[in-house]
């Protein structure tokens, strides 16, 4: 305390000026992204249930593949090293539940360390990459292994010997699979997508604890049941139906982890409403015309190009501006 | 019933008006030594009428206004100027001070009373302006001057502003309740001042008990409307009162009433019936006491000039573990250096901090998280002005309205980043402000 404080009845401390506000809300960085992280436990358990204990190592690979080239990165350009703050992590893991089971683990490290040197650290590390990271990792797998990549394995309950996911059957064999395994997660797909309800589960728990912002989720959800049904319309045999769409697929996964990334969606709520309707036009455009029978990955990097353009056309009106 | 609000935005921390909701308001005790500010208003400093050796009263005019953005000052006690010196003020200047040294006896030297009904309102300003009364709510505006607008402006509506939407503060709470009467008189002095016959209050909905005991001293004349109000910071700011209880949104660079009304806070009502029916100039400034640093939380009536040192010593000091110490509300307050800090007529609450409170954790870079654009009530792009402000780019922040920010803390408190957005946006405003008077 200074000399004059000195003279209140009690105490020796030192007294703190800062600005105001002095109160603040809690949150902070890492505890958002281990928030995050926590909130892919439901969609990791449903992965090993249906996929088997062994899947663990291509998330473990991915992780820590992710996590040492961030700290290298950052060793190297003499930087703090913040692989303690999440964010790592969780490029990490959500790469890895995007991935096929059974995946190579080689490959799957390759993937963490191209998801998190160019998706993240070329473009200035947190905070400053246009691109969804992990979805960075996962094209650059895409493009480099493309076999691998669309390999699919049957999950452990299927009852029909089956190794094409919804999509995949849908798009090349005509034949759709039904609704309800592929809501709990027992179809082919990548290790976190198939339960659309463990993902389900997690992304409200993200939206009532104020991390994710509802209207991503709910543009991309109004985007694929009004496009979607268009399309399905015009030929109900060969198109994907709405419904189809949204359990099928990384839709939920997208929707709810991905494309709510913070740093590669908007911040103004007009702006994600573009973002989301965009991006669910886009899915359902290379769902049905495409020549890949899945989409969300794309339509997600696709719209995270247009988001500083979006930002900067959605500026909310400011209270008592004159027009 | 949905209760009325202003659209969009805001936060809602936490209140910690439990701490002091329940404690009556209290006289404290004169101190031992006065420093009474001549700035009591954000115009121009008072002229000391006063010198060394000069014998004072309760009441006695010790300084007058300096133009019509000032106001006058009057003795809080009965003594003896000792001088003329300089104290910090609440926002860290140096400011010239009246120094009193009370003495045994107290003498009142008040101004004749008014009766409110007899009184023409040319009368009623005037005495609002002689008793030297500011606004309560903040930003310490001149009384008189707000409720004598020009000619042109045609004022349809009074709102008392009573949403006390800081955290920790209850003075304007205990106002309402230890003196509802009074208060509701000077709601009704003003009412007659601009002409009306009928005005609103806007209280937030986490005071129920105001609520109703307004309700019943009100009476059934429906002169006087209670707007219950659902509790969102910063709904105490005039512009978000008055779209929040009138549905008016007031234009960028202009006032309330451009938009036909006028807003006064709970404490100034109380001021001008004090100031009418009694003849008491402004001399006590009524403030709580609070914050888990302090030992005895308190809402105290405490004399203009107060060291808040001796304001704290009567709340049986700090403990050890207090690290700021704040004058104001926690949202927008300012943190001091000295705890000799006069109080002013506008002070509205001292807050002694401890670092669990506080809370603030490490900057990071910002995450584009848009926490911040949509807690703002004024739909600004807080992260994006701070950016602009850090950068130096000011001609594109005040493009984008910088200087529309009425520093309310709210995208500060959300940002889980940490970053201060508040401080850089300020430093952005002061730029842009600067850039304007050049260009003019």
């Amino acid at each position: 305390m200074t000399s004059e404080t000195n003279q209140t009845p009690t105490t020796q401390n030192r007294l703190q000026l800062t600005t105001s506000p002095h109160l603040h809300n809690n949150w902070t960085t890492p505890r958002a992204m281990w928030a995050v992280s926590a909130a892919l436990a439901p969609s990791t358990a449903a992965a090993l249930l249906f996929f088997g204990w062994s899947q663990i190592g291509i998330l473990l690979t991915s992780i820590l593949c992710a996590a040492a080239t961030e700290a290298l990165i950052q060793k190297l350009r003499k930087q703090p090293v913040t692989i303690g703050d999440g964010s790592v992590v969780l490029t990490g893991w959500l790469l890895a539940l995007t991935l096929p089971p059974d995946f190579s683990l080689v490959s799957a490290g390759i993937g963490a360390i191209a998801a998190v040197g160019v998706g993240k650290h070329v473009f200035g590390g947190l905070g400053y990459n246009i691109f969804n990271p992990a979805l960075v990792g996962r094209a650059f797998l895409q493009a480099a292994f493309p076999v691998a990549m669309t390999t699919w394995r049957s999950p452990n309950f299927a009852d029909a010997v089956t190794s094409a996911t919804p999509l995949g059957a849908l798009k090349f064999d005509a034949a759709a699979s039904a609704l309800f395994p592929m809501f709990a997660g027992n179809t082919g797909g990548c290790l976190g997508e198939t339960s659309a309800l463990a993902v389900l589960a997690s992304g409200v728990f993200l939206i009532v604890i104020g991390i994710v912002n509802w209207r991503i989720p709910a543009s991309m959800t109004l985007g694929v049941l009004v496009f979607g049904t268009l399309i399905w319309l015009m030929n109900p045999q060969a198109h994907p139906s709405p419904v189809y769409h949204l359990l099928g697929g990384g839709f939920m996964l997208g929707a709810l982890f991905m494309a709510t990334d913070w740093v590669s969606s908007p911040v103004t709520s007009r702006g994600m409403w573009i973002f989301g309707l965009g991006i669910s036009l886009i899915v359902v455009v290379i769902r049905v015309f495409g020549g890949l029978p899945e989409g969300m990955m794309y339509a997600i990097l696709i719209m995270n190009a247009f988001v500083p353009m979006i930002d900067r056309f959605t500026r909310p009106r400011v209270f008592g501006a004159v027009a | 019933m949905r209760r009325k609000t202003f659209t969009g935005g805001g936060v809602h921390p936490p209140e910690y008006k439990e701490l002091t909701e329940h404690l009556a308001l209290e006289a404290m005790p004169i101190p031992e030594q006065l420093a009474v500010p001549l700035s009591q208003c954000l115009g121009r400093p008072a002229k000391p009428l006063v010198k060394k050796g000069s014998e004072v009263k309760t009441g006695t005019l010790i300084a007058e206004a300096d133009g019509y953005i000032s106001v006058a000052v009057h003795s809080p006690v009965t003594g003896r100027v000792t001088g003329i010196g300089r104290e910090h003020s609440g926002n860290g200047s140096l400011q010239d001070v009246v120094l009193i040294q009370p003495s045994e006896s107290q003498e009142r030297d008040y101004l004749p009373p008014i009766e409110p009904e007899s009184a023409s309102a040319g009368e009623l300003i005037e005495r609002i302006r002689q008793a030297g009364i500011v606004g309560q709510g903040g930003a310490a505006f001149p009384t008189y001057v707000k409720i004598s607008p020009p000619r042109d402006k045609k004022i349809d509506s009074l709102v008392i502003n009573a949403c006390e939407c800081e955290p920790y503060l209850t003075r304007d709470y205990r106002l309402m309740l230890d003196r509802t009467f009074d208060l509701i008189s000077g709601v009704r002095i003003l009412m007659k001042i601009l002409g009306l016959r009928k005005s609103s209050i806007g209280i937030e909905d986490n005071k129920p008990e105001a609520i109703r005991k307004l309700r019943e001293t009100a009476g059934t004349d429906g002169d006087l409307e209670i707007i219950p109000l659902k509790t969102k910071y910063p709904q105490g700011g005039e512009k978000m009162l008055l779209k929040a209880v009138l549905d008016r949104e007031v234009p960028q660079g202009k006032l309330p009433m451009d938009v036909g009304a006028v807003v006064q806070n709970t404490g100034t009502a109380v001021a001008v019936h004090d100031a009418v029916v009694n003849g008491e100039p402004a001399i006590k400034a009524v403030l709580t006491v609070s914050g888990r640093g302090i030992r005895k939380p308190r809402n105290l009536v405490v004399p203009v000039g107060t060291a808040i040192r001796d304001v704290i010593r009567f709340c049986g000091g700090i403990h050890e573990t207090a690290a700021r110490i704040l004058v104001g509300g926690p949202m927008m307050g300012t943190a001091q250096h000295s705890a000799r800090t006069p109080v002013v007529k506008a002070t509205s609450g001292i807050l002694v901090l401890t670092k669990e409170e506080i809370s603030w954790g490490r900057e990071t870079a910002c995450l584009k998280c848009g926490r911040c654009v949509s807690a703002c009530a004024l739909n600004l792009m807080p992260t994006r002005l701070a950016r602009l402000s850090r950068l130096g780019r000011f001609e594109e922040a005040g493009k984008l309205n910088i200087t529309t920010c009425m520093e309310c803390g709210t995208c500060a408190y959300e940002c889980p980043a940490h970053i201060p957005l508040v401080q850089w946006i300020r430093l952005g405003k002061q730029a842009v402000l600067r850039m304007q008077r050049n260009r003019n």
